[in-house]
């Protein structure tokens, strides 16, 4: 296999073509020693898998011939399983022995296929909810299996937001880019932004300056903490906890505000650029972010320490949605879902790339796999992100916030990895002979964390749902693209 | 429950005084956009050239839509002559479609429902949010109207669950194909008299994904809408802003 690290670009015919069967083996036995899949996917008639190599820091990278059919990966690495799906339903490739092959955006028109998996006996019904939500969320269609309030089973059908991006990425970069990657998912901009300035500058061959990486690492980080922060409060007003749901509402526009400082947009768009940031932060700037950071920061603290000392909250989070660590391993979630089942596993320790090569942050972790270890996480990351925040503000380098790239070289292949506030963000970059992207690749970190939701539900109170749903809070068009 | 209290006591009263003062917004944020066309050099395309949405058209004086426009820089950094600018006038509501086009320098800001809706709808209105194919993002800042910050219930409007409790949609998104039908049942399922809003670039023209064969471009060809409110995404204040023109609470 080919060896890359973060943020790097290799020869596309480097990549070694195994046979299917050696193909398999090697995936099978990498994710068997601990590697997990980054992107599995298809450029026909060519089919690639990156794999992460967390303990060494490296990623590797190998393909094979994908012919009209194969034997599926999933029955032996369950890894694979929604991969292998979108393979099926994009290029019509079928894995054989795919223990539920259904597509997963149905992108030949609105849901075609309407059987969903289906638990019989007696008194079990099922339950249907969806696309369109009782709150201001995206659509999706959920379909559970009860014996009473009890949910066996939940199928999540999605692709009602799909709309084209990935396919409309080919044949790029041009003018819409960079504003495709800011609404992969609205509330990532910054991470999939950064995604995909690194692969730009790993094809061009281009040297960030380190003002503008550390701009953009403060980016990421207040994407977090304003996401962590509503999703904090949004857990609080599932179990009926309202001051808590209340401040945390507040506080989440006040990091949203504060990336507006920087740029101008509450969701960080226009900040991320190929080659550094748009937008720099003069002295004055960057005195008011601090004071700004410091006010919220005290406030988030009071409002999030509320949580912990009210019985009633702790009652609800406690044992509710497990997801059990061997399930989280063999599934391969990432992000604050996997750390919540105690897996140390984060972009920023494992893979780093920009400025988290400078600066660490450690990795927060807690053990039980419920919706409390998830919301405990994400306080834990408010935390550091905010140590993170303000020691990046107050060193700030100085210099260019940029250097435009040049030429984007043909015929390679570049990976770059972000840890977004969900998880791993995955984005794989093919040049063809004139420099255009031939396949560009996109992997949000919801599309390995829908079947954990999946999981955590099971054996559940269906009345426990909204609670396990928030507590994963997914993004429906990052999956569906 | 006393830490409660004494939280709620120091985390204080945070609802912003608009409409009746002016919203604090950022030094750098993006509002309608300006073009000082005596800047222009002859022949120069550079804008709409640039342009990631086709917004800007320069035959027969330069225009841009609002109803595409991304609020993106492209534009600005492209112009030679900085005869293009944005303003921080965050205003951008309409109720035609038209009125979007910018070839002056005002907009023809939406005007208050006529008589009868206004009766009806003026002090109480309920909307059901269909989120249609679009990134989240103009959700997620339709959602923080709920919040102290904007309280929107002050105004008496309100997002409900159930289209059959609903007075209208706020729809959000190009409509993506695998949306319209879900789109369909759920405005049929609002008793008439009904309204529409249509917030952001893409539930008025498709946005960044314009002309994708994946989508409608935007509402408008589905349901009929009464008001756009532009931006991507608008900022809450300018959604706020169209709520309250529409209901006559701005003028």
């Amino acid at each position: 296999m080919t060896r890359v690290a973060n943020g790097e670009a290799v020869e596309t015919r480097a990549i070694p073509r195994l046979p299917m069967e050696e193909f398999r083996a090697t995936v099978i036995g990498a994710v068997e020693k601990g590697a997990r899949i980054a992107a599995l996917f298809a450029r026909p008639p060519e089919m690639f898998v990156v794999l992460a190599h967390g303990l060494d820091g490296v990623l590797s990278l190998a393909a094979t011939t994908a012919a009209a059919s194969y034997p599926a990966l999933t029955p032996d690495c369950p890894q694979a399983h929604w991969f292998e799906r979108e393979i099926a339903e994009t290029w019509k490739i079928v894995p054989e022995g795919h223990p539920w092959l259904k597509p997963i955006r149905f992108l030949s028109g609105a849901p075609a296929v309407t059987e969903y998996f289906q638990v019989r006996g007696e008194e079990v019904h099922e339950v249907a909810v969806g696309p369109v939500h009782a709150g201001i969320i995206e659509p999706g269609h959920f379909r559970f299996q009860c014996h009473g309030e009890r949910a066996m089973h939940l199928e999540i059908s999605l692709g009602y937001q799909h709309r084209g991006v990935e396919r409309a990425l080919a044949g790029g970069p041009d003018k819409r880019t960079v504003h495709y990657m800011e609404t992969l998912a609205g509330d990532t901009s910054v991470g999939h932004a950064t995604a995909y300035a690194q692969n730009v500058e790993a094809l061009a061959g281009t040297a960030v300056p380190a003002r503008g990486l550390t701009l953009r690492g403060i980016g990421l980080e207040l994407e977090r903490l304003a996401n962590h922060t509503g999703d904090l409060g949004a857990l609080a007003n599932d179990v009926g906890y309202l001051p808590t749901a209340s401040f945390c509402g507040r506080l989440r526009g006040d990091f949203l505000n504060l990336t507006a400082l920087l740029c101008g947009s509450r969701f960080g768009r226009g900040l991320v650029r190929p080659g550094g940031v748009r937008f720099d932060a003069d002295a004055a700037k960057v005195g008011e972010a601090r004071k700004r950071l410091a006010a919220a920061r005290r406030d988030v603290t009071g409002a999030v320490d509320l949580l912990w000392k009210t019985p009633s909250v702790m009652a609800r989070f406690e044992g509710t949605g497990t997801v059990p660590r061997e399930t989280c391993e063999d599934l391969g979630l990432v992000g604050p879902a996997a750390r919540a089942c105690g897996i140390e596993r984060d972009v920023r320790l494992e893979f780093p790339s920009g400025i988290y090569r400078f600066a660490q942050i450690p990795v927060s972790t807690w053990g039980t796999g419920d919706v409390f270890a998830r919301a405990y996480v994400r306080w834990m990351e408010i935390e550091r992100s905010l140590e993170f925040v303000e020691e990046q503000l107050a060193q700030l380098p100085a210099g260019a916030t940029r250097e435009a790239p040049g030429r984007i070289e043909p015929g390679r292949t570049a990976v770059s990895l972000v840890e977004g506030w969900r998880g791993e963000i995955c984005h794989v970059a093919m040049t063809d002979e004139h420099g255009r992207f031939g396949a560009y690749k996109v992997v949000d970190p919801s599309f390995h964390n829908w079947i954990g939701l999946a999981m955590a539900l099971r054996e559940q109170e269906i009345s426990d749902f909204p609670l396990c749903n928030k507590s994963f809070n997914l993004s429906y068009c990052g999956h569906d693209l | 429950m006393i830490k409660t209290l004494l939280e709620r006591l120091r985390q204080g009263h945070r609802t912003i005084p608009f409409p009746g003062k002016e919203p604090a917004l950022p030094d750098l944020f993006r509002g309608r956009p300006e073009i000082d066309p005596s800047k222009c050099p002859d022949g120069c395309r550079a804008c709409a050239e640039a342009c990631p949405t086709g917004a800007i058209k320069t035959e027969g004086g330069v225009t841009i839509d609002l109803g595409r426009c991304l609020f993106c820089i492209d534009c600005v950094d492209a112009c030679p002559a900085g005869a293009i600018a944005h303003t921080r006038d965050y205003r951008l509501a309409t109720r035609r479609r038209e009125d979007l086009v910018l070839s002056g320098k005002t907009l023809e800001l939406a005007k208050a429902l006529d008589g009868r809706m206004r009766s009806l709808f003026g002090r109480s209105l309920k909307l059901r949010e269909v989120s249609a194919g679009g990134c989240n993002a103009c959700e997620a800042d339709v959602n923080v109207l709920n919040t102290v910050v904007f309280d929107l219930g002050r105004f008496g409007i309100q997002f409900v669950a159930s289209p059959r409790h609903a007075d209208g949609l706020l729809i959000t998104g190009p409509v993506s194909r695998n949306m319209k039908l879900a789109l369909e049942k759920t405005y049929e399922a609002v008793p008439p008299p009904k309204i529409v809003i249509a917030v952001g670039a893409c539930a008025i023209g498709g946005g960044p994904y314009v002309d994708h064969p994946e989508v409608n471009n935007g509402a408008g060809g589905i349901v009929p809408v009464d008001l756009f409110i532009a931006g991507c995404p608008p900022h809450p204040i300018t959604i706020l802003d169209g709520l309250l023109r529409l209901l006559g609470r701005i003028t």
